[in-house]
């Protein structure tokens, strides 16, 4: 074991990390918001919208994620091709953010539907009392309320999204675990880097975990 | 955009004996099912032991048994499995090494790699699912069975896990169904199994959409008999008054 063959790696393997915590925090912004969306309609008195909903989250649940990257590597190029009629290649970072996106929208819209049924009904009652409208009444106080619920179980999730980014590995992303993997192959310590990547991955996520639950404690008081 | 729609593809040779591309989807599946249910007798087997140790009395079985959880818990699978599958077997005695790498066929000794690697990761996650179904029963039973004169390994084996067991079936459900979607991390380090196979069907017929759709369809299919399976074992098993505790 020779870990001195990481230092003159470490920029390389930042670059990576940088990737990594780009697709992580893309996906999630966008995964939350298609999630809220999806949640809401799940919960819609339209009969089709939420039978619609409902089939989403369980199509993507009962898939693997990386079937949906492997997936939408080869086959969102050809659909976007389609759509605009253009043959312009979209690279494999869009494909495996688009998804990311849509797969976590699917866990992301069960925690927003926990969250948002988690607030009592009287709250619903008042503010139509207040004679707001459905949107008002789900805007200004129902999703305050439930998002503030809801921070530490997202956070949980996307903390297991950072794990699963690694899976880009699929389709040749230079992630931080796939520049880690390359540069093992290159010096010839592949086993130092794979160690040293997963202990990476362990701090981080251990940590970020140890941070939710501190804020957990705060926000339940 | 002109695509060739040719859902005949699965019934054609591949070219490789008398195969047709169905022939490999079917031992893709094959494979994928022995993965999941290898690793899943593991994960229960281990993941009961070490739930039962985050119960016990004694700190030093509690503390092993959590920093496994935390370990497995916080590294990502792929990371895991390259380590099984690169490392590890660097790491056994000469003999083992030189059977390990040269004796066995490739595809068995990533089969071994994988179903371990699966094996350990689900037992983190079913060690959780073991110790808040015995947390979640009430404080009186092992009590009780204390009280009748039952031994610690008793009063978990005739007590406290028949009764745990029956109130988690729904979340170890999800984590068996896991199992089946996280092997597909197999197909990573060159195992034919249901994944691996859908993408080579891909390359050699360029009829992508219907090799990923007739994937999706198997996995879809897989994931939701065994939900109706499980909720059937669910109702069978179902201790009355307990319901309150289990249901969800």
């Amino acid at each position: 074991m020779d870990f001195s063959q990481i230092v003159p790696a470490l920029p390389a393997l930042w670059q990576g990390m940088l990737l990594t915590l780009k697709l992580l925090v893309l996906a999630v912004l966008g995964g939350v918001a298609l999630g809220t969306l999806l949640a809401l309609a799940r919960l819609s008195h339209n009969r089709t919208l939420s039978f619609l909903a409902g089939f989403y989250v369980n199509y993507f649940r009962s898939i693997p994620l990386l079937l949906v990257i492997t997936w939408f590597y080869f086959v969102v190029p050809f659909i976007i091709g389609w759509l605009t009629g253009t043959n312009q290649p979209i690279g494999a970072f869009t494909s495996c953010l688009i998804a990311f996106m849509m797969f976590e929208a699917a866990y992301y819209c069960e925690i927003v539907r926990a969250g948002i049924q988690s607030i009592s009904r009287g709250q619903v009652n008042a503010a139509y009392a207040l004679g707001m409208n459905y949107r008002q009444t789900m805007q200004l106080v129902i999703l305050p309320q439930a998002f503030r619920k809801m921070t530490p179980l997202l956070l949980q999730q996307s903390i297991i999204l950072f794990q699963d980014t690694s899976l880009v590995y699929a389709v040749g992303l230079m992630d931080f675990l796939n520049t880690a993997r390359s540069q093992g192959d290159i010096t010839g310590y592949l086993h130092e880097f794979l160690l040293f990547a997963g202990f990476v991955y362990f701090i981080v996520s251990f940590g970020a975990s140890r941070l939710v639950k501190r804020l957990q404690k705060r926000l339940t008081v | 955009m002109n695509y060739n729609w040719d859902w005949q593809v699965f019934f054609k040779s591949t070219g490789i004996g008398d195969e047709i591309y169905l022939d490999w989807f079917v031992t893709g599946l094959g494979w994928t099912v022995a993965l999941a249910l290898g690793a899943w007798l593991i994960a229960l087997l281990l993941g009961t032991v070490l739930g039962v140790m985050r119960t016990l009395p004694g700190r030093t079985a509690r503390r092993i048994a959590g920093a496994y959880v935390e370990l497995f818990r916080n590294v990502p699978l792929l990371v895991q499995l390259f380590i099984w599958y690169f490392i590890v077997p660097d790491w056994l005695p000469g003999p083992l090494e030189l059977w390990f790498k040269q004796t066995l066929h490739p595809a068995t000794s990533a089969f071994i790699s994988v179903t371990l690697c699966l094996g350990l990761f689900t037992a983190a996650r079913v060690c959780e699912q073991v110790r808040t179904g015995i947390e979640a029963l009430p404080r009186g039973q092992a009590m009780a069975a204390f009280a009748l004169g039952l031994r610690l390994s008793q009063v978990y084996r005739q007590v406290l896990l028949p009764q745990a067991f029956r109130i988690i079936i729904p979340p170890l459900t999800s984590e068996f169904l896991n199992v089946f979607k996280n092997s597909s991390v197999a197909s990573l380090i060159g195992l034919m199994e249901l994944l691996a196979q859908t993408k080579q069907t891909a390359e050699f017929t360029a009829n992508l959409f219907e090799a990923f759709t007739l994937a999706t369809l198997i996995y879809f299919t897989l994931n939701m008999g065994l939900m109706l399976l499980m909720r059937w074992v669910e109702r069978k098993v179902r201790v009355p008054g307990l319901i309150a505790l289990g249901g969800k």
